[in-house]
């Protein structure tokens, strides 16, 4: 479990024009039959990709793309997490859109996957020019919450929290939970249905 | 910013620690695990030497990848062999109680934890599934997480959340005859669309709810992440009291005196405030039925289907995506499409409630020769009641397909799916492309009366004209 700081992503763009894209598209359930992650990859959009000739994540133009420019409520429906894997896994190390979805956008969180909201205006301009030019480079800087081509900078909302742990390195969040511990037990010996009316069956 | 409200009571009382990063660290009441987003974390405690903090509140079953025909070991699906094998190798290893096929508990987590009284107001409760936010209605707070997220509760269980805002949907009056739960939901998000939820939990209360049942309850919280809401609970009341006594895990005796009161303190006090409120006068709820992509996109039945204009934006490709995928135009009658299945089943709709309206409609019927029903329990318990009640008979008369307990075509992770571009009626919670196994598949969503009676006439049909069965 390491875990590292996220200060800036530097890379092409692949462009997600459309909204509402679930996570059944992202990574359809019948790859979710696998007990690890690996390869899951494989599976990202490749239902869209077999019935879409030039889907943005095969035109060759955006190999080696390492962000995605995404619509409104990205990642909605299951909370599979195979969703960010597959997406991480491909090589997409940040995603800029209008909206994700809550689910979503936690487990991106947990696996160190920063995702930046922007007005439909500008999303509509960076998934342009990733279409228009898509060898641009965009820079998504994290401590400033932008992102960049050119001369062009538009802001980016980044969730406080978030972008603070992604900075400090601290988005594995697994040691600092286990850090408390013994709050946690406090916690535990505080509630009624813990200790008050437990079942036995509990 | 809310307060005083069952989440913000609930939340504070479960809150660990400020992390540094801003987050609350909460901590967990309840975790159900099952098959499928849970191997990867149980990998992840073994990498870091960890037990499990809490095995007895935490508690598996098997529900995603069951076949509900033939389920004699091994499974002819080797990946679903392999995955039941890792999740009885990991509930053994690392101790958590697991209610197998042989337990005559297994079922859909979302059904057997209200059933089995695993579910209790005031708890939190987190599962590796969206539709965990069905808990709520037994007042908890409940939430789907991410395998990541499931490796952090059995290590530690607790979560690092960001706190929600609370929008309280108030459903005033009374409903119609034939319009059910399911048409509620449907129109929460319906008016307040698939993203209207972002950010927030759902309080659902007035007339409607006060007056609706527990599984009901249950069937309108299991949709509100479908309106992008994580959570949406109902605050206990006597119904939920009375629906939890007797039960398995339910506290008895002078226990269960306690447990009443801390269920009757935790409930919004009458100074709550929310962060908005929505309403919807009863009287207004259709039937609904969705005809696109999304499970915004629905429609009365007996309404036109809406123009594409009324579509802002965005919206508005979707809902041409929409029309396109579905071979819908807009301004027709979704009434008098034709159907290829009929899907009676999944953790919104699988419960006895759903099965005796299913069979009370059906019964003296015909399943139409052009449709293939099945007919699938939520839970073990929920099959034997049924049988006990003899609704599988009725079920089988008819010529529907009585199944053993699963998830079955919710999705499709298990043999019942769709094939090549069969339409399908159902019951379940997502009519999202490709959702139920076929890529090409498309999917209609309906309350338990809507399938009955367009199974019978062999296309979407309005149960209110089933004459006086509805």
């Amino acid at each position: 479990m390491s875990t590292k700081r996220i200060e800036k992503i530097v890379g092409k763009a692949i462009p997600m024009p459309r909204d509402d894209i679930d996570t059944d598209r992202i990574t359809p359930a019948r790859f979710l039959k696998s007990i690890t992650f690996e390869g899951i990859e494989k599976a990202l959009f490749c239902d869209e990709r077999e019935n879409t000739p030039d889907h943005p994540v095969d035109n060759p133009a955006h190999k080696g793309a390492n962000m995605m420019f995404v619509g409104k409520n990205f990642g909605s429906g299951s909370s599979r997490e195979h969703a960010p894997q597959a997406l991480k896994r491909f090589g997409v190390e940040v995603l800029v859109g209008v909206s994700f979805a809550e689910i979503f956008a936690g487990n991106c969180f947990a696996i160190g996957v920063p995702l930046g909201v922007a007005s439909a205006d500008d999303v509509n301009e960076l998934i342009k020019q990733a279409q228009e030019e898509p060898e641009t480079r965009f820079t998504v800087d994290i401590r400033n919450a932008t992102v960049s081509y050119g001369e062009r900078v538009i802001s980016i909302d980044i969730q406080e929290t978030r972008q603070k742990a992604f900075l400090a390195g601290t988005w594995d969040m697994l040691a600092n939970l286990r850090g408390n511990l013994p709050q946690v037990e406090e916690v535990a010996q505080s509630l009624p249905y813990v200790t008050n009316f437990e079942s036995e069956a509990q | 910013m809310s307060k005083n409200t069952l989440y913000d009571k609930v939340w504070d009382s479960h809150t660990v620690a400020k992390l540094d990063s801003g987050q609350d660290q909460i901590f967990i009441g309840l975790h159900l695990i099952h098959e499928v987003t849970t191997p990867q974390a149980f990998g992840m405690l073994k990498e870091i030497g960890s037990g499990v903090a809490f095995p007895g509140r935490t508690i598996g079953t098997v529900d995603h990848i069951i076949p509900t025909l033939s389920q004699i070991r091994p499974y002819e699906d080797e990946q679903a062999e392999k995955m039941m094998a890792a999740l009885e190798q990991n509930v053994n290893e690392f101790g958590v109680r697991f209610l197998h096929l042989d337990s005559g508990k297994q079922g859909i987590v979302h059904v057997i934890g209200p059933e089995l009284g695993l579910s209790q107001p005031g708890m939190t409760i987190a599962c590796g599934d969206s539709h965990t936010s069905t808990h709520g209605a037994m007042g908890s707070l409940g939430f789907g997480i991410g395998t990541t997220e499931v490796g952090h509760v059995l290590a530690t269980q607790t979560l690092a959340l960001n706190r929600l805002k609370v929008k309280r949907i108030e459903v005033t009056g009374a409903l119609g005859p034939g319009v059910t739960p399911k048409d509620v939901t449907l129109r929460v998000i319906h008016d307040l669309g698939i993203k209207g939820g972002l950010g927030f939990a759902y309080e659902y209360g007035g007339d409607v709810f006060d007056t609706m049942s527990m599984e009901g309850r249950m069937t309108v919280c299991n949709m509100s992440i479908e309106g992008g809401a994580r959570i949406g609970y109902v605050n206990p009341d006597e119904t939920t009291f009375e629906y939890l006594e007797g039960r398995e895990f339910s506290p008895e005796g002078e226990a269960w005196e306690r447990g009443l009161a801390y269920w009757r303190d935790i409930a919004s006090g009458d100074d709550a405030e929310y962060d908005d409120v929505y309403e919807i006068a009863g009287e207004s709820i259709e039937p609904m039925v969705t005809w696109g992509i999304n499970p915004g996109h629905s429609v009365g039945i007996s309404q036109p289907l809406p123009e594409v204009g009324s579509f802002a934006g965005e919206d508005r490709k979707t809902a041409e995506h929409g029309y396109d995928f579905m071979d819908l135009r807009p301004g027709e009658s979704i009434l008098g499409t034709k159907v290829d299945v009929a899907f009676l089943g999944s953790c919104t709709n699988s419960r006895i409630s759903d099965l005796r309206e299913g069979a009370r409609l059906l019964k003296g019927n015909k399943v139409h020769p052009g449709v293939r029903m099945l007919v699938v329990p939520g839970s073990q318990q929920v099959k034997q009641q049924a049988e006990e009640e003899g609704l599988h008979e009725i079920f089988n008369e008819a010529g529907a397909e009585w199944r053993e307990a699963g998830c079955s075509m919710c999705l499709g992770m298990n043999p019942d799916k769709l094939v090549g571009a069969e339409r399908s009626i159902s019951t379940s919670n997502r009519n999202f492309i490709g959702r139920q196994g076929s890529p090409r598949g498309r999917t209609h969503l309906g309350s338990p009366a809507v399938v009955v009676s367009s199974a019978i006439a062999g296309c979407i049909a309005d149960p209110r004209e089933m004459g006086e069965q509805a």
